[in-house]
């Protein structure tokens, strides 16, 4: 469904995203992690049409929409949230998902309605007439992933909607995430909380320094050694082999 | 306040406005309910771009300045009818709105920058229509030439020589039939995807254009739209004096009332303009009234206390005097219709 080949993009000296490949598989939810800095926001921001790569092609649904304007990738069907909420603080959180629903919607009052299902498909239907930012942090991530939601996209891109979350909000925000994946969304999310990682996706890209170093099914990449190394610094990968194998004898 | 509410409180409200001639039979009240009118129509088109799209200009006599002149040169130099001119006005001055809107918002100007364009574009014009003398007439400003025939009153959209009723009403009906269209064109626009998009790129433009907006489409229309009310309240003018000069189509004066109004009655909503109108122009009167009782005519004691009450409300009502009635009205009903 997403076709990402060979991005790269610096920031002055800094290569944020270098020569990274990736593709995404309709119906499934894919996860992009790595430690602090990797770029993987950059990445998001890049396929999402926030930022202009210096090389390489984004396609989705088979079209290049490389560089293509924020909004017109939304109106294709592709939105992404961010990882600092940006919450429309003065408006309500009826309001606040109408403005996604409008993207599809002309109508006002259709689209308030709209807004209500989206809220009830995240667990907000209880706070739809409360101010966007009166929100608690669990409340205001909920409500970017149904903003996005309510623009009806098949591709959704999740910039970290677990971060700053207990426990108990973790594990109902992961119900909300699969229950949109079964109703027929596509999911790529950055995400840090690994507990999380492994139990929703079904595909994982390691990003670090802006380079891909790993893919594959979760449990298999978290015991690849370039990904331990990327986490916990150089020869962490042969002490904890050596560990283990200490353990073991 | 459900808009059920909302409707019934404008209908009574309109209905004051449009019946205030029966009692008040005194030239000098009309003239400030008139004045008062004028300003909340300039606050409306102000607050359509800056209230609901937070897009702060601080040169709308641009738009009102711009408005007036069309309407004046268009009948001074072709001699076309006012009523044909007006369509001009509003229409050439939506146009010049949308080349301001395309250089600023092209380039992502935002807050004190766009601020500052506008402030340019309004100082620009200011030398431009002075210097120009054939086009503008210059520094002289232009002169419509009086009707003084009653038959033609109407035709020519001058009520000096009207009938007694045009005479005394004739304007103070106008500014008030264009302040129900411009309020009508908010209160429409605030239910609409146009608005509800507006909104979303005033509080968030980042999140807004995530979403699927296309920011700068957004912020095009609301300048145009904008300018388009602002000229006509050019319109008004134009036909009410007669005249029009470069310091009071471009000075900085429209340009501050314009968005005084709608700061003091409330940012982004449909009312906040006319009472923050009504507002810094009754205590005005009363200032200038109770000044000159004791001191003699002192002009410009009413300016200083404009700053004054801008600066009170900014500190103690920050959603203007609207959410000060807004918070009453919730004590009142007990939140039962919020």
């Amino acid at each position: 469904m997403l076709e990402v080949r060979n991005l790269s993009k610096s920031f002055g000296g800094l290569r944020a995203v270098s020569n990274a490949s990736l593709s995404v598989a309709e119906g499934k939810i894919t996860s992009l992690i790595g430690p602090n800095g990797a770029g993987k926001t950059t990445m998001f921001a890049l396929i999402s049409g926030f930022l202009k790569p210096d090389e390489g092609s984004v396609t989705f649904k088979g079209e290049d929409i490389t560089a293509q304007q924020p909004h017109s990738i939304c109106q294709h069907g592709l939105v992404r949230t961010f990882q600092v909420v940006q919450p429309f603080a003065n408006l309500s959180v009826r309001e606040n998902i109408a403005v996604g629903a409008h993207t599809r919607i002309a109508k006002r009052a259709k689209a308030l309605e709209k807004a209500s299902e989206v809220a009830a498909m995240v667990g907000m239907e209880g706070m739809l007439d409360q101010s966007a930012g009166a929100l608690t942090i669990a409340g205001r991530k909920r409500l970017e992933l149904a903003r996005a939601l309510a623009t009806e996209p098949s591709l959704l891109l999740l910039d970290e909607v677990m971060a700053g979350l207990n426990a108990t909000e973790i594990h109902e925000i992961v119900d909300v995430v699969r229950s949109i994946r079964d109703a027929g969304v596509t999911i790529f999310l950055i995400e840090h909380v690994m507990q999380a990682v492994m139990s929703l996706s079904d595909y994982t890209y390691v990003l670090n320094y802006g380079a891909m170093i790993a893919e594959g099914e979760p449990r298999d990449v978290t015991r690849s050694p370039e990904v331990i190394e990327a986490y916990l610094g150089h020869g962490a990968a042969e002490r904890i082999a050596a560990m283990e194998a200490k353990a073991d004898a | 306040m459900s808009d059920r509410t909302r409707l019934i409180g404008w209908a009574g409200l309109l209905a004051l406005l449009a019946i205030a001639p029966v009692f008040i039979t005194s030239g000098r009240w009309i003239d400030f309910l008139e004045i008062t009118l004028f300003v909340a129509v300039l606050g409306q088109g102000w607050n359509i771009l800056g209230g609901y799209g937070g897009q702060y200009s601080f040169g709308h006599a641009v738009f009102f300045g711009t408005g007036a002149y069309i309407q004046a040169l268009f009948q001074f130099k072709f001699g076309w009818s006012p009523w044909i001119t007006m369509w001009f006005a509003v229409s050439l001055t939506a146009l010049v709105a949308s080349f301001v809107g395309y250089l600023s918002f092209r380039y992502g100007l935002r807050g004190s920058y766009f601020a500052l364009i506008t402030l340019a574009f309004a100082e620009a014009l200011h030398v431009l229509s002075r210097s120009f003398d054939s086009i503008t007439e210059g520094g002289r400003g232009v002169q419509l030439a009086l009707n003084q025939d009653p038959g033609l009153a109407i035709a020519t959209f001058q009520f000096n020589f009207a009938g007694p009723f045009l005479k005394a009403y004739g304007f103070y009906y106008t500014i008030f039939i264009i302040l129900i269209l411009a309020y009508g064109v908010t209160w429409w626009m605030e239910r609409s995807r146009f608005g509800a998009q507006l909104v979303a790129v005033r509080e968030n433009e980042e999140a807004a254009q995530a979403l699927g907006i296309n920011a700068f489409r957004v912020k095009m229309g609301a300048i145009c739209l904008s300018a388009a009310i602002s000229a006509s309240a050019g319109v008004y003018y134009v036909q009410k004096y007669l005249f029009i000069e470069p310091g009071i189509a471009y000075g900085p004066a429209k340009s501050v009332e314009a968005l005084f109004a709608p700061i003091i009655g409330g940012l982004g909503t449909v009312l906040g303009p006319l009472l923050g109108s009504f507002f810094i122009h009754g205590v005005g009167e009363i200032t200038k009234e109770m000044i000159g009782h004791v001191f003699g005519d002192r002009p410009g004691v009413d300016l200083i206390m404009f700053g004054v009450i801008l600066v009170l409300v900014l500190a103690f009502l920050p959603r203007g005097l609207v959410g000060l009635l807004e918070t009453l009205w919730k004590r009142i009903t007990g939140g039962r219709d919020a």
